[in-house]
Formats: C-alpha cells, sequence, structure tokens
C-alpha cells in the first residue's frame, strides 16, 4: 500500500495525537486510568510516569517531588508476568500497597469473528482463546450449541467418553504447563524443564488423535472430527505411567521443599469468603477446602460414570494451589485409565446420526497428510451426486440453530468456563461469549498481592494461572 | 435438501406454553404464551447490499425467541421463583413489578428484569437464604438492533452452590439512546470486570460501577466492536481490478 494510505490509516484514529512523543509527563492523578485510587492524594498532587529515559533523571526529579510513593508497571512483557499481563504496582520500599491489574494486549475478537463463521467453523477460533486448555474451548462451546440444538441427549457415548479422554489428559497438560512456568518464575528451572518434558508425551498423544499439538478444533457440535486411530489407545495407556512418574518427580522435588514452602506458603492468601465475593471458581477455590467441582455437580459428557475424588486443601494460600493442582492430576490420569478401558471395549459411531447437523466427513491420515477419509471422498466424487450436494450445503452453508440461547460451565484446570451461546436461527451465532476463569480469576490479584512483597506478586499471580489468549479473547 | 428450511419459519424449540405472565412496559408486540418476535430476516442468501442473486430475495423470516412460559415452571424452576416473590413480597415489592418475564427454555431459567429493579433483585438473589446464589460467573451483552426500545441487552448467569449448584439467568435491557443499567458491583464485587467488557464492547453504562474503563480494547478506542453496527475491517485486497469486502459485508446465508 502507498504511503497515502498509511497516513489516512493513522488519521481516523483519534486521540492518538502525541502518543509516542513525550517520555516523561507530569499529569494530574485523577486522569490517569491506571492511576491509583485518590484516597490518598488530591487531584492537584503531581504523578510522575517513567516510560523510558535516564534513569539518574528520573530518580532526581522523583527526588526533587518529595514523593515517597512509588508507581512501578511490571509487563506486559515482563517474563514473569505469565504472559502479556501488565500489572501496576505501588510500592512502599519492598511492599505492595496496591495492585492491579491491566489486560487486553492479546485481545484478538474471537467472540466477533465467531459471528461471521458458520457455527462449526466457531469452534477453529474458540480453541484459540486459553491456548493451554484448547479442548476445554471447544467442549465448553459444542456443549452449549448442543444444548441450543437440543440433541444434548444425541451425542453417541463414544464422543462423549473420547471427550473426557481428551479434557482429562488436556487437565493435566495444563497443570503441568502451570507447575513449570510458576516455577521458572520463581527461578526453579528444573520444575520448568520436567513439567514441561511430562506435557510433551500428552501433546504427542494430541497430535496422534486429532493431528495438531495445540489449536485442535477436534470437538465438534455433536460429537467429535475423528475417530481413535489405531494405536492412539495403546499409547495413551503407555504413557500414563510414565505421566504418574513425573508428577511423582515433580512432587518428590517439591512438596516438602523448604524454599520453595518458604516462597508459597501463606503467599497469595485468599479465603472462602473472598473467593465467593469476586465469583473464583477452580483450584484456588478448592485450595480453601471447599469441594466444588462442576464435574461431579452438574455432570456433563458422562462424567457421572467415572471413579474419582474431588481434590480440597485447606491453606487458601499458593502452595495449597499447588498441591490441589498436582493432586488433581493423578485424579485426571484415573478417569483416563477408566475411559480407555470403555472406549477399548465400545466402538462405535462419533458423531451424531442426524445428517443436517453431523459434518459429513471423518478424518483420516492419507498418503499426502490428513484429509478426508478416502471412503468419503469416493462416495462423494465417484457414487452420489446426493451425497456431495449434502456435503456441500452442509459445510459451506452449515447447519442452522433454533432461535435461543444457552449457556454451558463446564469445569476446565482453572475453573468454570461457561460458554454462553445465542442464536437467532441463522447458520452462524448471534452472539457467543465466553466466561473465561482466568479473566475472572485475575480479578483476585489485588486482593492476594496487596500487602505483600514485590517477589509474592509473581507467586500469587502464578497461583492463579491466568492465560493471557484467554483472559483477552 | 433443505425444502422445508426453505419454506418455513424458523421454528422455536421451546415447549409452547400457556399463561401469560405479566409484562409492565411491554415493548414487543406478542400475545400470551407465544414466541417473542425480535427481529426479521429477508432473503436466503447475499449480501445486505440488496445484490442476492439466489432467487430467494423476498423471503421474509421472523426471528421468533422462546416467549413468556407460565408455572409450573419445572424442577427447582418453581422454588426460585416462589423463594424471590416471597422476598420481594417482605421488602414491599412484588414479582409482577421486578419480573417482567419468566422464560424457561432448554433446561435454563431465564427472567427478565426491568433495568431498575435490578439492584433488588440482585441483593435478594444473594442474601436471600432459599436463594443465596453466591456468585454471579458472568456478565455478557447481547445486541439486538431491531429490538426498538430495548436494543442492548446484558445477560447475568447466578450460581448457587449452597442449593445444589442451581443456576438463574437474569436478563436486563436498555434502549440504544439510553444505555444506562445500574451496576451490581456493590453486590457481586466478581463482576467488576464483566462489566467493565460489556462496557468496552457494547457500550452499556453500568451506573454506579467504580471505574468503569475500558478493559480490551484501548483506552481510545472508538466505538464498540461486539455491537452489530460496528463495521468489520478487513484490508481491502485487490485482484485484477476487483477488491474483497470484510466479511460483514460479504455475500453469507442468512
Amino acid at each position: 500500500m502507498s504511503a497515502d494510505r498509511v497516513e489516512e490509516t493513522n488519521a481516523v484514529r483519534p486521540g492518538d495525537e502525541g502518543r509516542g512523543t513525550t517520555d516523561k509527563v507530569t499529569t494530574s492523578a485523577s486522569t490517569d486510568a491506571y492511576g491509583a485510587t485518590t484516597h490518598d492524594v488530591d487531584d492537584d498532587t503531581p504523578v510522575l510516569n517513567a516510560v523510558g529515559g535516564d534513569w539518574d533523571d528520573l530518580v532526581d526529579e522523583a527526588a526533587a517531588l518529595g514523593e515517597e510513593r512509588i508507581v512501578v508497571n511490571m509487563g506486559p512483557q515482563h517474563p514473569s508476568t505469565h504472559g502479556v499481563l501488565r500489572l501496576i504496582l505501588e510500592l512502599d520500599g519492598e511492599t505492595v500497597t496496591e495492585a492491579r491489574a491491566g489486560i487486553g494486549y492479546l485481545h484478538t475478537g474471537i467472540e466477533k469473528n465467531m459471528e461471521f463463521r458458520t457455527w462449526t467453523q466457531g469452534v477453529t477460533f474458540c480453541t484459540r482463546m486459553d491456548y493451554v486448555m484448547p479442548l476445554f474451548n471447544e467442549a465448553a462451546y459444542c456443549l452449549s450449541v448442543e444444548r441450543l440444538l437440543g440433541i444434548t441427549d444425541q451425542v453417541p457415548a463414544r464422543a462423549q467418553a473420547i471427550r473426557v479422554l481428551m479434557m482429562e489428559l488436556n487437565r493435566v497438560a495444563s497443570h503441568l504447563v502451570c507447575i513449570a512456568t510458576g516455577g521458572m518464575e520463581m527461578g526453579a528451572t528444573t520444575v520448568m524443564t520436567i513439567g514441561f518434558r511430562e506435557r510433551e508425551r500428552i501433546l504427542r498423544i494430541f497430535e496422534a488423535i486429532s493431528g495438531l499439538r495445540m489449536n485442535h478444533a477436534y470437538i465438534r457440535p455433536g460429537g467429535v472430527a475423528a475417530d481413535l486411530p489405531a494405536g492412539t489407545i495403546d499409547q495413551v495407556r503407555e504413557n500414563v505411567p510414565l505421566i504418574r512418574d513425573g508428577i511423582g518427580e515433580l512432587e518428590a522435588l517439591l512438596n516438602e521443599n523448604p524454599v520453595l514452602k518458604g516462597r508459597m506458603c501463606d503467599v497469595g492468601y485468599l479465603d472462602l469468603t473472598g473467593c465467593m465475593a469476586l465469583g473464583i471458581t477452580g483450584p484456588v477455590l478448592r485450595a480453601t477446602g471447599l469441594p466444588h467441582d462442576l464435574r461431579k455437580a452438574e455432570p456433563y459428557c458422562g462424567y457421572e460414570k467415572y471413579d474419582f475424588d474431588v481434590v480440597t486443601w485447606d491453606s487458601c494460600d499458593a502452595y495449597g494451589r499447588y498441591r490441589v493442582r498436582i493432586n488433581e492430576m493423578y485424579q485426571s490420569l484415573r478417569i483416563v485409565e477408566q475411559v480407555i478401558q470403555e472406549l477399548d471395549e465400545n466402538p462405535g459411531p462419533v458423531m451424531v446420526a442426524d445428517k443436517k447437523i453431523a459434518w459429513p466427513a471423518q478424518l483420516a491420515v492419507g498418503s499426502d497428510g490428513q484429509g478426508n477419509s478416502l471412503d468419503h471422498i469416493r462416495e462423494i466424487m465417484g457414487e452420489s451426486m446426493e451425497s456431495l450436494i449434502h456435503h456441500f450445503k452442509l459445510v459451506t452453508e452449515g447447519f442452522r440453530v433454533p432461535p435461543g440461547q444457552a449457556y454451558v460451565g463446564i469445569e476446565s484446570p482453572k475453573g468454570e468456563l461457561g460458554c454462553h451461546a445465542v442464536s437467532d436461527g441463522s447458520t452462524r451465532p448471534y452472539r457467543a461469549h465466553f466466561r473465561d476463569p482466568s479473566f475472572n480469576n485475575l480479578q483476585a490479584v489485588a486482593a492476594m498481592a496487596e500487602g505483600g512483597s514485590v517477589a509474592d506478586v509473581i507467586v500469587a499471580v502464578a497461583s492463579i494461572d491466568p492465560v493471557m489468549g484467554g483472559v483477552d479473547r | 435438501m433443505s425444502d422445508e428450511k426453505k419454506n418455513a419459519p424458523d421454528q422455536p424449540s421451546a415447549e409452547p406454553t400457556t399463561t401469560d405472565a405479566v409484562t409492565p412496559s411491554e415493548l414487543v408486540e406478542r400475545t400470551a404464551g407465544d414466541p417473542i418476535k425480535i427481529g426479521e430476516r429477508r432473503g436466503m442468501f447475499g449480501s445486505s447490499l440488496g445484490n442476492d442473486t439466489s432467487g430467494y430475495g423476498g423471503l421474509e423470516r421472523p426471528v421468533l425467541f422462546p416467549g413468556a412460559s407460565g408455572r409450573p415452571y419445572g424442577g427447582y424452576f418453581d422454588a426460585v421463583a416462589d423463594a424471590l416473590e416471597a422476598a420481594l413480597a417482605q421488602r414491599g415489592s412484588s414479582f409482577e413489578v421486578a419480573v417482567e418475564r419468566v422464560v424457561v427454555d432448554r433446561g435454563e431459567l431465564t427472567l427478565y428484569v426491568p433495568r431498575e429493579q435490578l439492584p433488588q433483585v440482585a441483593e435478594l438473589l444473594r442474601d436471600e437464604p432459599a436463594l443465596r446464589f453466591e456468585q454471579c460467573l458472568s456478565v455478557s451483552g447481547v445486541h439486538y438492533p431491531q429490538e426498538t426500545g430495548r436494543e442492548l441487552h446484558a445477560v447475568y448467569h447466578f450460581f448457587s452452590i449452597t442449593n445444589g449448584s442451581r443456576r438463574v439467568r437474569v436478563e436486563v435491557t436498555a434502549p440504544d439512546a439510553d444505555p444506562h443499567i445500574p451496576s451490581i458491583v456493590p453486590t457481586y464485587p466478581g463482576v467488576d470486570w464483566h462489566e467493565r467488557e460489556t462496557w468496552d464492547m457494547f457500550g452499556i453504562i453500568f451506573d454506579g460501577h467504580p471505574a468503569l474503563t475500558r478493559i480490551l480494547m484501548p483506552d481510545d478506542w472508538p466505538g464498540h466492536p461486539q455491537r452489530k453496527d460496528y463495521p468489520l475491517g478487513g484490508i481491502p485486497v485487490e485482484y485484477k481490478g476487483a477488491t474483497v469486502p470484510p466479511p460483514s459485508v460479504r455475500r453469507s446465508y442468512k
């Protein structure tokens, strides 16, 4: 594009004037949207914004102001803030007196984009929200679409079991990432290497089943994209004990580690009252001792069939959340073992029987990679014109969903992941809103971090396990 | 493949409802128990620019949402409604005033609450022992440009752990011209960010919110992206003289 166009684009952004030209500006506290609350500051108090420049000049200027209050802007590009999270900390020496989170740096408009694609294509978008737990995003979305369609009971048992298998493996992977990156942020790189090593086993299983390590788009409205390829159940069966050993290794390294306990015990404290007020769910809530788990409370995908315990801890702190996650991984592996038993014994369809909804093709791996199965290609290209028309209509137009709205919440590794889907009867979502647990739980940063030291902020944030892809969507 | 789809209007899957819930300030034309028409869809395929070449350009179909449900609502919904009714009576209000419509659809209970009643209803939902919805999990906006006078909807999802994982949805509307809804942050501090997001995306102003600023979009962003009238961008890629328009104005199935 020409330079004219660039200028034109710049010109349509009002409010941009003066951006990037000032390094140091003195503004009134009341005009700074991200500024601290002004309980101890009146409107005339000068605020010194340090945005680059020579550090000595800034120190001199701050000293000249005679203000002790320091506001530190941590992130959004800080290795310890768990992604592009911006923390605005008000410090008194080493003590955090006020903490707030600034988000939005990874906003990609997924919800808006989904309104311009078919219901099935929506899966491809929402899987990219919280990229550490893609299968949960897909499951929440598909369950709400299925409720809108009224086909929840028609989804085949095998498809539900595969969903459970994938979700529980994903829960282990997500918790491993949480513990691994949390350890890395505290400086414990061995925790990181063990965590990612074990996660890799799970990603290999995902790759074998869905073709992709992340962003699978594997769970679809009405079932799953493809049945388990031959050999994957054995692969899962072989890997479960190895993953269990890996978790044991983490436990042996961390559970009673005095350094870790010194960093995590009584840090990021949030009790049950705080959790209820702030709408916190997931490991943070269970670490206060409340055994709330949607898999037990309102089972979906056939979770009532499996035998597992809801893990709790009673310390309300970062250490408790770590222990909850560790123990939950064992429970997930327990479920995985029950599911592969079931899958081994019960073959069957993995997509609803209703041909007006079911995706017409199943995926298969051919000599040239993954694609539609050759049987299906033969049928639509060589045998049945009607099948071709049906395939074309369903893939390009999609199915229609009766008007109305549905909300389905599922127990993701981070808490309740809800999908509020609204249909106006067309082939595309009228609105799809995701209640992401990280988005909600990140509100607790202030309650957890204020009064502690700067180093504790890192531990507190890591114990919430926010993933910015999900927070910002 | 879909002859019946072309001809039949979209049928809501809601069970037919019988009695008329009391609806003051009802702005949508409807009769008792009927599905509620929230808009109209024209044509079968094509863009909104009138260049529908499918031959179905004259097709007009109403968009029918599930209408008001009558008692019994089924399941725990009756208990929730009774408890709310009793609590409202105690406070000198009444169910008829505080809830303009009850919709039970797809196993979910939706209470349509006039916006001025929202803070009281939220407080009762949290504080009444028989209700005890401890958590307001989510606030989601929906924009219905065709619903004149109630274009903007804020949808709240409440959840009760104490009473055995009960859920209730509260839907509040506001006109585009006066996009104000009282904030329930004083009752449910956890909806702080959710209300900010809904303001950011839909332009609903939550009165009484402690700091209603943009949360996902940049502070200086013009407009509210999730509204239906907000155009999608898209780079006009030129190829041999033709351009690819942004998705919002492309031809599509209706």
